[in-house]
Formats: structure tokens, sequence, C-alpha cells
């Protein structure tokens, strides 16, 4: 795992960003939406805390929280890995999804955790992502997917590519009802998501400096004999490829995100 | 020590494949009284690869099914496409950025029924292996891929996709071009086709560059084809961190054909001469050929939304996992 990805805590005041290694007053850290003050490196949001700055107040009502991982495929070591991501983060799995309201307009969400196994995708985050944009179809309201995951979950196999499948058909029924469907890549963006519902949102927004790929960065390199561009499967070089409408800072992503919403949802009925 | 190739797997056989084909050229210069003793030398060597061949290819374990899903001698994409279909007419060019030869594309002939077929293709030797980069498809093949796709629902072509790659193109220039949106996308333009699809897994069915193409009404496997979210060696470089692990990184993927029917990913498995596809492939091609004339009977009568409807429903359901019901007995 790359290093930067998590501030250390040095005292109960202070904390250590994870980039730049300077010290920060904790307060002011929280308060920019733990956001370095000092170098603006985005520090990986877990889900809840994610929901808690991005949608209203008490408006989240978290649905289909009661999926849970199986090991199909008997796994070696799954369930453990499984169990342990669970007491670790709190969760059953990767997704956290359900209703929320962005300034009163209602939307339908979900937000990855990496924290839970990579944020990667078997059954269960496919299902909830597949939920949620069934969900904004029907209702014909927008989708909020903020994306963070290293791929699909080899633990489940090929049902676990399947996911990609699935999740990507539930984007063309959002297509096909209205509803628009807007993608938020945070650090990192890798992989089987990438390369299904997560790019073909309407719209594409990332936080500054996410890793997005499709592969990891060093089979791109191998299988490469040229030169790595510089700032490479940062979301400001992908952003540059012209692979996503824009870089937005933590600050900026509630509004641009409302704004969004308003007006994709206002065209003639 | 589990071999690592089709090549050193199959040794013993091939060997005696040789020796028979020796002694056959043999026979024809030898003088009449000898003839006989070596035709019953040659019926004897024949049992034994046969034998040999039932012993090894009846209980083929996940491993062995990667190293014969990849055997070089495998009939490919073309080889399909030459043998079943009357006429094909390869496409080309993205009308975007530029041409890729590790998928092929066209419009054909299926017992004179028109078709649009798309698949990935590997090479054979070296050269032909640089030239369709492996099987590895470029952001150009998958968006050549939609056009045809495309093009078959505005004619109403059914679609028959042949799946055989180890992985989309990870380098990059397929990176900057966006690999991912592709790929996605190939898969979105599936979902919305109102007409017919039958994909088969012919080889190797590797992650997101095989779903690529492979969202289809009929997803169809070969015996011997493989189907994984990631390539076992890549799984056990990742677990283990030793890409040497791959025969039990291959177990622990359940990618055969088998696994992929039980967990319901795919409708049916199709059958290869004795032997595996490479021993006979024109009768392989027939088995091919079988399958997807009757995948696509069935979805004849269907109109076209309950085309695309009957594809959603049939990837809704894919997946395992548990659901409580006593959602008040949380906490
Ligand atoms: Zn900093």
């Amino acid at each position: 795992m790359r290093l930067g990805a998590k501030p250390r805590a040095t005292g109960d005041a202070f904390i250590q960003c994870a980039h730049c290694r300077k010290t920060l007053f904790r307060r002011e850290f929280e308060q920019n939406l733990d956001v370095c003050t000092h170098c603006n490196h985005h520090h990986r949001l877990g889900a809840a805390k994610r929901i808690e700055i991005t949608f209203d107040p008490e408006t989240f009502i978290e649905l289909d929280q009661d999926l849970r991982s199986v090991d199909p495929l008997l796994f070696p070591d799954y369930r453990q890995k499984l169990a342990d991501a669970e007491t670790k983060t709190g969760m059953n799995d990767s997704i956290v999804s359900g209703m929320a309201k962005l300034n009163d307009q209602e939307v339908s969400i979900a937000v990855s955790n990496f924290a839970f196994m990579g944020g990667s995708m078997g059954s269960v985050a496919g299902e909830k992502i597949t939920r949620t944009l069934e969900r904004a179809a029907d209702s014909r309201i927008p989708a909020i997917v903020f994306c963070t995951s290293g791929g699909a979950r080899m633990q489940e196999g090929l049902l676990s590519l399947m996911q990609m499948a699935k999740t990507t058909a539930a984007v063309e029924r959002c297509r096909a009802a209205g509803a628009p469907y807007i993608a938020v890549f945070t650090d990192p963006t890798m992989a089987g998501v990438l390369a299904s519902y997560a790019s073909v949102a309407d719209v594409i927004l990332a936080e500054p400096k996410s890793l997005i790929g499709f592969a990891g960065a060093r089979v791109s390199k191998q299988a490469q004999v040229t030169k790595v561009p510089d700032g490479f499967q940062t979301a400001e070089f992908v952003a540059k490829v012209g692979m996503l409408d824009r870089v937005v800072h933590r600050r900026d992503l509630r509004r641009t995100l409302s704004s969004l919403c308003r007006m994709l949802a206002g065209g003639r009925k | 020590m589990a071999a690592k190739s089709w090549k050193e797997w199959e040794r013993p056989l091939l060997e005696l494949e040789q020796s028979l084909a020796q002694l056959r050229a043999r026979i024809a210069q030898e003088p009449e009284h000898r003839r006989e003793e070596l035709l019953a030398k040659v019926a004897e060597y024949e049992r034994r690869r046969d034998q040999h061949i039932q012993v090894k290819y009846s209980r083929l374990g996940p491993w062995e099914k990667v190293l014969v899903a990849r055997a070089e001698p495998r009939p490919y994409t073309l080889d399909y496409i030459n043998a079943i279909f009357e006429e094909f007419l390869e496409l080309d060019g993205d009308r975007l950025y530029g041409s890729d030869h590790a998928i092929v594309g066209g419009p054909a002939l299926l017992h004179g029924q028109a078709v649009m077929v798309v698949g990935h293709q590997k090479g054979r030797d070296i050269q032909d292996r640089q030239y369709r980069n492996f099987a590895m498809s470029k952001p150009e093949g998958y968006r050549k891929a939609i056009r045809l796709f495309e093009m078959a629902d505005r004619f109403g072509l059914p679609v028959i996709t042949f799946v055989d790659t180890p992985a989309a193109d990870p380098g990059v220039e397929s990176e900057s071009r966006g690999i991912s949106e592709a790929i996605a996308s190939s898969m979105l333009c599936m979902f919305g086709l109102r007409v017919p699809v039958v994909s088969i897994v012919i080889g190797e069915g590797g992650s997101g560059g095989a779903i690529g193409i492979a969202c289809a009404n009929v997803v169809l496997m070969q015996e011997h084809a493989i189907y994984s979210v990631i390539p076992p060696e890549g799984c056990a470089a990742i677990l283990w961190r030793k890409p040497e692990e791959g025969p039990k990184a291959a177990a622990a993927l359940k990618l055969t054909a088998t696994s992929a029917l039980e967990f319901d990913l795919i409708d049916r498995i199709v059958e290869e001469p004795f032997g595996g596809a490479h021993r006979d492939p024109l009768a392989a091609a027939e088995k091919v050929q079988e399958a997807l004339m009757t995948s696509l009977q069935a979805l004849d009568a269907m109109s076209p939304d309950a085309l695309k409807a009957q594809r959603y429903e049939k990837f809704r359901k894919m997946g395992r996992f548990a659901e409580a019901v006593l959602a008040e007995s949380r906490d």
C-alpha cells in the first residue's frame, strides 16, 4: 500500500499529516475534513464521516444493512479476513448504502469504505451498488456513489467478476429511466470497480491526488517499455487524459454535487 | 512439482504421438512382410496413447485446465470463425484512435443467418502473438466491439462473442486512453442491446478483459476453458507473495466450467473432443456450432424488449450472500 493514507495521532490535540509529516492541530484538521491544512493532502475517510460531511444532517437512512458476505468458494482464510474486517470497521461489508437528502433533494447513495478489505467488490458490494442504482432508476432521482476500492474481491472468484457486469447493467437502467448518476472517485479507485460502474457515470468527480487506475502501477510499468508519465494514475492525470470531469477539493464536493443533482434532475419531464 | 506449461504437462503424450507419426511414415517404406508387425505396433501405440489421454483428460484438475486453456495449438477465435461460418468479413477500427488486433469482429453467416461476431484473438507464433498483443486488447479493441454491437443492434443481427484473453492490456498507453472506461462502456452497450447475444468462453476468460464482451443472454463455456476474476499466478502473488503457487490459487479460485455452472454464472458447458479441442479442432468447432445454433434458436422467439430484460435479470441474480430476515433483531 502507498504511504500517506492515514494520519498519525500524536497525542490528543495533535495529528501528523501522512504526506508532509507536519504536526497539525487535531481540531483544525478535523474541521478541514481530514485534509492537511499545510499540504492539502486528502486523507482517506470512512463511510460514516463521508456521509456526515456530504449530506444534510440526520437525513441518511441506511438500507440493505443486513447483507452479509458468505464464503461461497470456501476460499482459504476468507472467513477470517471478513471477521477481522468486521471487527476493524464495525461494518458488514465494504459498502454503506441508503437514501439521503442533499440540500433537501432526495438522493440514492452508496459509499465505499477502503478499510473493509480494501473496499473490494464481492457479491455484497455488487448487490448494494445495484440496489442503489435501481432505487435511483425506479424513483427517477439522482444516484451518488463514492468509490474507493482495490478492485474485485478475488476471494469470491468469478462471482466477483460478475458484479462488474451486474452493477454496469444497473447503470444502463438509470440511463434508460433518466436518473442522473454521479460517481466520486476517492483514493484509491482501481481495477474491477473502475472498469465497471464507476467509469460509466454521467458525471465523474475525483478528490485531488487520488490514485485511479486499471492495473496496479507496478503492472502497468512492467508492461511498458516507455517511460511512465509524471503523475500517472493520479486524479489530475486521469482528468488530463479526458477520463473524468472535475477534480474537486473535499470542501467543495457537497456544493458541487448539490448543484449537479439540481441541474441534471431539472430537465423537461 | 506441478507443470508450468501445457507443453511440459503433455510432453509424454506428445512424445508418444510423435513416435506414432514416425512409425506410420516408416510403414510405407518397409517391405511387405514387415508391415504386419509394424501395423500391430501402431495399434499398440494408439491404444497406449488413447489410454494416456483417457487418464490425463478424464479428471483435469483446476491447474491442468489452466494449462490446457492456454495450450498453444488450442483453436482460437478465427479458427472457429473459419470452421463455423459460411462467410465472415472482418471490419476494423474504432473511428476514434486506432486499430486493435487483439479483438476481431465483423458480420458473418451462420447457416444462412446473418450475425455479428466479435472475439479476442491470440497469436500462434511469436510474430503473430505480438501482432495480436497476446489477445490483450487496448481501449480501441473494446471501442471497436461497441461499434460492431451497435451496428448489430441497428440491423437486427444476433451477436456472437468468443472470449479468449488473459486480461485487457494493462500498459501505460491503455491506461492513458481509458481502458477501464472502454471495458465498462462495452458492458453497458451490451446491456442495452435489443438483439440476441450469445457468448462462449473458448480458452482463457481473463477478468475484466473477458467480461467486457461477455454480457450475453446465453453464456457458454467450453469444457476445458477457464473463467477467472484474476490469473491464478497474480492471485498467488497478492495473497501469498508467491506467484509460483498458481496451482494452489487455481484450485481456490474455482475457475473451471463446472464451478461456473454450479454457481449459475454460465448456462451450459460445451463438450470438447477426446483429449481436448486442440486434438481435433474440427470436431471441437462442430460442437461449438451446435451449441451456438441451439442457443440462438432458444432466443429466436423473444422480443427485443424481452431480450434486454432477460439479460438484465440473468446478471441481476449473480452473486452469493446472506440477508438476515429479522431486521429488528439486529444490534
Ligand atoms: Zn500535509
